[in-house]
């Protein structure tokens, strides 16, 4: 451990506002990476049983 | 005669399968788990040793940390695009449509990682260097790599037919490769505050192995999260296009 204390940890020696914001942002981008394909096939997927359903309910 | 067709078959036979756009959403279903456990124990494990075991720099100070996700995504953003490039010339010239939806489904993710590196780049220039920005080479040549990724993704979201598309975004792609050797070189051809490169493929690394040990660890891990989101997105762009197939609607309705 290169840190005494939790504050310590946090404040990054003066520097913490830039080392945080730096791992946030990429937190961020990373998870976005994740979500957002994983959102877009749900919705597709969806939109394609209801069109199924439609035909199915025609016929 | 059975010997002779089996000559002329010169490409191997995966090459043949890869463009099955069917298997290659069942290999990637195989592949995910593996890829998503090894990419987020290498990200977790590398991110705390980067924060907490990793040293300060005697210069920098703690703000030396933010380098444990620049260089990882910066490398990332021109291997993502070279991929880009690779794969829209595969579909150019072997009119192979899954290689088109790679080159379709590394856009958006290439332009995120060179955000992040721009992002981070510039959160530790303001301490470094004392600015959030400057015009030098190595960051205004990132810039432009940004800006052909957010070009490629305009021009598939401009045109509607998925084949012409991907035609124009290959072309593009490979007109803007040559943008990548100008970062790559940008830091020696130039004067430029930016420093050097961490890693060469002939040298050590400039810095103590408990630096760029994490530093290491955390580009495998951002190399296997790479594969991830790109196998998502593929996955869906396979989906979306094969919508009217019966091994989709097989799909839709067995859920």
């Amino acid at each position: 451990m290169k840190f005494e204390s939790m504050a310590d940890f946090i404040g990054m020696g003066g520097h913490g506002l830039y080392v945080w914001l730096a791992y946030g942002i990429a937190l961020a981008i990373l998870l976005l990476n994740v979500v957002q394909p994983l959102r877009q096939t749900r919705q597709l997927l969806n939109q394609q049983a209801r069109r199924v359903r439609r035909e199915k309910g025609l016929s | 005669m059975a010997k002779n067709k089996t000559e002329k078959n010169w490409m191997p036979r995966w090459f043949y399968q890869l463009a099955s756009p069917r298997w290659c959403y069942d290999i990637t279903g195989k592949l995910l788990p593996a890829f998503s456990v090894l990419a987020l124990l290498l990200l977790l494990g590398g991110t705390v040793w980067a924060l907490l075991f990793a040293p300060a720099d005697y210069q920098q100070g703690n703000s030396f940390r933010i380098i444990y996700i620049h260089v990882p995504s910066a490398i990332l953003a021109q291997s993502c695009y070279m991929m880009m490039a690779l794969a829209g010339a595969i579909g150019l010239i072997w009119k192979m449509k899954v290689a088109d939806m790679v080159a379709k489904a590394c856009a958006p993710l290439g332009a995120s990682l060179a955000l992040l590196a721009l992002a981070t780049g510039a959160i530790w220039g303001k301490p470094t260097w004392g600015s959030w920005w400057v015009w030098d080479a190595r960051l205004t040549s990132m810039l432009i790599l940004l800006f052909l990724y957010l070009g490629v993704m305009a021009l598939h979201s401009a045109i509607e037919n998925d084949s012409t598309a991907a035609q124009s975004t290959a072309v593009l792609a490979l007109v803007g490769l040559v943008n990548i050797p100008i970062i790559k070189y940008s830091v020696e051809w130039w004067n430029t505050l930016h420093q050097p490169a961490t890693f060469k493929l002939t040298e050590k690394p400039a810095m103590p192995a408990e630096m760029w040990l994490p530093l290491l660890v955390m580009l495998v891990g951002f190399y296997c999260f790479f594969a991830v989101s790109l196998m998502l997105r593929l996955r869906h762009e396979i989906l979306r296009r094969e919508r009217r197939s019966s091994w989709v609607q097989a799909l839709v309705e067995s859920r």
